[in-house]
């Protein structure tokens, strides 16, 4: 479904990426760890094209991105959905309004039509009667279902997701993790998760990619991920910072 | 020191051309996507009633308040020559010519400009624009189409209207208040005044008009840095389609002259 090769990004002086690989198999869901500043949302927006790399390539369901024009990249766009990280909704419009936005601009334009698609996409992400509000007055959790039910409604075989649980509180981050399996188990979409929140990763999950330092350091399952010794990667996982693993050696 | 002085003049000369280079392939892409693509009328007529209806007010008291204090001043002037009733002429030209189309163009661009570069700057730093993006929407179709678009047909409107305020309001000074004979004063007004004065304004309005779209949408779409950087795109917009307005409004004047001869003939 998706594969990167030798992807390399530099901004001003800040190498970004070093050579990634990664493959995404259909219907997989990818979470990709690290710690802030790795590199990971980089790597999410030139999976979508919203970014361009110095070097390396980047296949999508067997055609490789790099090089599309903005517009030829338009029809591998309506394949893949995205939650940005603030969900970028629109503030000029009603939460109908963003959740319509894909089908308005792919020509539906049938009133009723449109309405029974964005309650549906409403209830799938349990946001019921909620069509008239604005963005500005959704909570955190909301803006971030209404950005899925946007991004999911031209049903899409792969969904990005860029830091899903940031911000939420652990019970509106726990709702957000099961819709996201929910999604995957619904619709069998592929799906790619870049998050720092652990519990978020093994929770949703079938393989961890870790990247450090603009290196993809680990790639394996969860279970893999929970045995290994490597002092990285526990150091990651018990959020141990240098100083006071120093410490404790 | 002689050679930081050259390095950072031809910095600023790069940086000069190349800022150029962007606003041009910027009304490149434009205009190859208002002949090529869909355009979307409802986000058209929104921008035609954001920037056309709604700057009335504006360049109306702009455009009278301008031909009020022109006729005034130059009768102050003629008067003493005994040619009082030549103020119709000199205002009504003026304004066509140059006032008219100039104020109207330094005013929308505070009101609309602005507004433009602030609106489309946020959205840029709040991922909106990337949200198109991803939704498989390309920016400049749906953010700076609708506004060039609505740009190109409101501001020959505006600058005819401030004209006809501003002609409006120096007739009623000059005759009613300042007792000119108001029979003079039109009939000198229609002699001096042609139809070329009029296409000038016009074509002026028409120009300045793409200046404020791209000056200002380029700026929306390349701000950075969050609010500071969408105070800042918006100041730059304004100050640039300011300058960019004097500026080209000195080449127009001499190139149009050539066309349209000023003068009556």
């Amino acid at each position: 479904m998706v594969a990167v090769r030798g992807l390399e990004k530099r901004i001003g002086r800040q190498e970004i990426l070093r050579s990634v690989d990664l493959d995404v198999a259909v219907g997989e869901t990818l979470a990709i760890i690290g710690r802030s500043g790795a590199g990971k949302s980089v790597l999410l927006k030139h999976l979508i094209g919203l970014m361009r790399p110095d070097t390396g390539e980047i296949w999508i369901e067997g055609q490789n991105i790099i090089g599309m024009s903005e517009r030829a990249l338009a029809t591998i766009r309506q394949k893949i959905g995205i939650l940005f990280q603030g969900a970028a909704l629109f503030d000029s419009m009603t939460v109908e309004e963003n959740i319509a936005f894909p089908l308005r601009e792919a020509g539906e334009r049938n009133p009723k039509a449109l309405r029974d698609k964005v309650s549906e996409m409403l209830e799938v992400v349990e946001l019921e009667g909620q069509e008239k509000k604005m963005p500005v007055s959704l909570s955190g959790g909301m803006k971030k279902r209404v950005g899925l039910a946007r991004s999911i409604i031209r049903r899409p075989s792969c969904i990005l997701y860029d830091e899903p649980t940031s911000g939420l509180d652990p019970v509106v981050s726990d709702s957000i993790n099961r819709l996201i399996c929910r999604l995957q188990q619904r619709f069998g979409v592929t799906s790619i998760v870049v998050t720092h929140d652990m519990k978020s990763a093994f929770h949703v999950a079938d393989h961890i990619a870790y990247l450090h330092e603009g290196r993809i350091y680990f790639h394996g399952t969860p279970v893999d991920l929970q045995q290994s010794s490597d002092p990285l990667l526990q150091d990651f996982l018990l959020g141990r910072s240098e100083e006071q693993g120093k410490v404790e050696s | 020191m002689i050679v930081r002085f050259f390095n950072t003049l031809g910095g600023a000369t790069l940086s000069f051309f190349q800022y150029l280079g962007e606003v041009v392939v910027l009304a490149a892409d434009t205009f190859r996507s208002i002949f090529m693509h869909k355009l979307r009328w409802k986000l058209f007529l929104n921008q035609v009633v954001e920037i056309g209806l709604l700057s009335q007010l504006v360049v109306v008291i702009t455009g009278g308040f301008t031909g009020a204090v022109f006729a005034a001043q130059a009768y102050f002037q003629f008067n003493k020559l005994g040619i009082g009733s030549g103020v119709g002429a000199v205002v009504s030209v003026s304004l066509c010519r140059e006032l008219g189309p100039v104020l109207t163009a330094l005013m929308v661009t505070g009101r609309v400009g602005a507004a433009m570069s602030a609106e489309i700057g946020t959205m840029k730093v709040t991922e909106q624009i990337d949200a198109l993006r991803a939704l498989a929407v390309y920016p400049v179709d749906y953010l700076v189409v609708p506004r060039a678009l609505a740009m190109m047909l409101s501001m020959p409107l505006l600058v005819a209207e401030c004209i006809g305020f501003g002609m409006v309001a120096g007739y009623f000074v000059a005759v009613q208040l300042l007792e000119i004979d108001g029979a003079y004063y039109v009939a000198n007004m229609v002699r001096w005044t042609q139809m070329r004065d009029l296409i000038i304004g016009l074509t002026k309005g028409f120009c300045f008009a793409l200046l404020i779209v791209f000056i200002s949408c380029h700026k929306g779409l390349t701000a950075r840095e969050g609010a500071v950087g969408v105070g800042r795109a918006t100041t730059e917009a304004v100050v640039n389609s300011s300058l960019a307005i004097l500026i080209c409004n000195f080449f127009l004047t001499m190139f149009l002259n050539i066309i349209f001869p000023a003068g009556y003939q």
